[in-house]
């Protein structure tokens, strides 16, 4: 079994940094024409047209799409076969070394600093930063990368519901939380909303999280009461009247994803999180043998994530 | 409904001449020299009574609400990528005394003020507050900025929060939030959606727990 080299991880790291914080990913961009099609005010045209304008400057200049490049973190998916180099040590090491370097050559600003004494590393690393979050795939021997560079003050919330509370609850905290952040564009929209629901408290934020910058525009969620729900909440977003900026308008919510995972049988914890104009992720698949794929969807959501039961028959049992 | 928006570029220190042709959900253009400021500037003029190392006054009359996504060579020269504004009703309780301190006239950000910054603030400060748009229209203000003439309190404050001075040409594009008279923009989009959000929440019941804290009226904004 071949090793993925350290130094190719790193190259890659280095790659995607740049790619998420300079090009729109193309599901999203689309997505905004598309709303560009159906929005009839002019405040918000101005608002969706300066947009598409500012991704095309900045992929002619090399430049950040916006300055507040967010606080890069990355999603590992590491094959059950793949062995980097080094191990997973020397995996972290490069990924933070390559946030650091990107975060001079880019340039990106340096947003991370001490929660207390706000002590500044100019380079995005510090404690617990950048988050590296890991996931696994069966019968596969590469390991992908994912950098996800999303901005951090406004337009993520929490509640936890009650089983009691029903479909109302969902959409009203829904709505609680498009409208509070959508005043004067807090929430920088129109967004991907994600919605984590079920789980822990932890685990509803991390789900909901993943769910608004792992999925791509236009993929629903496999079970179809789930993307039912997604298709409604879209809906009512884009019917409160408001859009880009809290402007008049109906361009809020460009894409609804829902992600689930079961939880305490008296409750129905739920988490808002709304990923920005410049929604930035980039991934590569990096292969044992040396070749690296770049794509901007980063299919964090596998069936293999999404298992219901305890065991997950492997390539053997399954060819038996 | 208000008036046909007007395109106008502005050259900076601006008039108030200029100031005065300006109506709420105008597009503007900068020229000219505008400088970074935000809490870190703020406090050490406000709360400290430090004196920045470049005139302000002197220097322009546009304080943006900024942090550049910039870096510093080895040799010290400054590497200016993309730039956008940064929420601004964070600095409400410092701008009495700094539109005082700099005779700043413009102040660009992110999201505006409350009216009653405006009423109370800008207004007898003879000020106008620009937004920038989307947000996020980092790359085309980058664009805008010509050449970095300084970052003043680099070493002290940071990068984010050093005061930069940029020399701008078609710096933009920006909207006109509030006007001489404290008109606001958003405050006139907000009453303008406030129908169609209570018609979202029909029918709908409220959760069977409640929070601690939380407003109960949806016509309050969360600033």
């Amino acid at each position: 079994m071949s090793e993925i080299a350290r130094d190719l991880l790193h190259e890659a790291a280095s790659e995607i940094m740049a790619r998420a914080a300079i090009e729109i990913p193309r599901d999203y961009r689309d997505g905004i024409r598309g709303m560009l099609g159906q929005e009839q005010h002019e405040l918000s045209r101005f608002v969706l047209e300066a947009m598409l304008e500012n991704w095309e400057a900045a992929e002619a200049d090399r430049r950040a799409m916006c300055a507040d490049t967010g606080v890069p973190r990355f999603y590992v998916k590491a094959g059950n076969e793949a062995r980097p180099e080094g191990g997973f040590v020397a995996l972290e090491e490069a990924v933070r070394a390559a946030t650091a370097e990107a975060t001079r050559s880019v340039p990106l600003r340096p947003n991370r600093v001490h929660p207390l004494w706000r002590t500044d590393h100019d380079n995005n690393v510090g404690i617990n930063a950048p988050e590296i979050e890991y996931s696994f795939e069966p019968d596969a021997d590469w390991i992908e990368l994912t950098t996800v560079h999303k901005g951090g003050l406004f337009g993520t919330d929490y509640r936890m519901l009650f089983p009691a509370d029903g479909m109302d609850g969902i959409k009203r905290f829904f709505l609680d939380t498009l409208v509070q952040f959508g005043r004067r564009g807090l929430a920088c929209q129109p967004a991907i909303v994600g919605i984590g629901l079920g789980g822990s408290k932890d685990t509803s934020m991390t789900l909901g999280k993943q769910a608004a910058c792992l999925r791509p525009v236009g993929e629903p969620n496999p079970d179809p009461g789930i993307a039912k729900l997604e298709a409604e909440l879209k809906e009512l977003g884009n019917n409160i009247g408001m859009g880009p900026m809290g402007f008049v308008g109906s361009s809020m919510v460009i894409d609804c994803h829902v992600e689930v995972g079961y939880t305490h049988t008296g409750g129905m914890p739920m988490s808002v999180h709304c990923f920005c104009l410049s929604s930035r992720r980039a991934t590569a698949r990096v292969h044992a043998g040396g070749e690296v794929e770049y794509r901007s969807d980063p299919r964090w959501f596998t069936p293999y994530m999404r298992r219901e039961t305890v065991g997950w028959p492997t390539r053997l049992a399954r060819t038996a | 409904m208000a008036h046909a928006p007007r395109t106008h570029r502005l050259s900076t220190p601006v008039s108030p001449g200029a100031l005065a042709e300006l109506a709420i959900g105008d597009i503007v253009y900068l020229d000219g020299v505008i400088y970074t400021g935000r809490e870190g500037l703020y406090r050490r003029m406000v709360d400290e009574g430090m004196v920045p190392p470049v005139d302000l006054r002197a220097l322009s009359n546009v304080n943006f609400h900024c942090s550049p996504a910039a870096s510093v060579a080895e040799d010290g020269s400054l590497n200016l990528g993309a730039v956008t504004a940064t929420a601004s009703f964070r600095f409400s309780r410092f701008m009495e005394r700094f539109f005082e301190l700099s005779g700043a006239k413009v102040i660009v950000g992110k999201g505006g003020m409350s009216e009653a910054d405006y009423r109370d603030l800008f207004v007898p400060n003879g000020a106008v507050y620009l937004t920038t748009v989307g947000y996020g229209t980092g790359a085309l203000l980058g664009r805008g900025v010509t050449r970095v003439q300084a970052a003043h309190w680099l070493e002290d404050l940071g990068i984010a929060q050093a005061v930069w001075v940029l020399e701008v040409s078609r710096f933009g594009p920006l909207l006109v939030e509030s006007d001489l008279a404290g008109n606001s923009l958003f405050e006139r989009e907000n009453r303008a959606t406030a129908e169609a959000v209570e018609r979202a929440y029909a029918g709908l019941k409220p959760p069977s727990l409640s929070r601690y804290g939380e407003t109960v009226s949806r016509g309050d904004e969360v600033l």
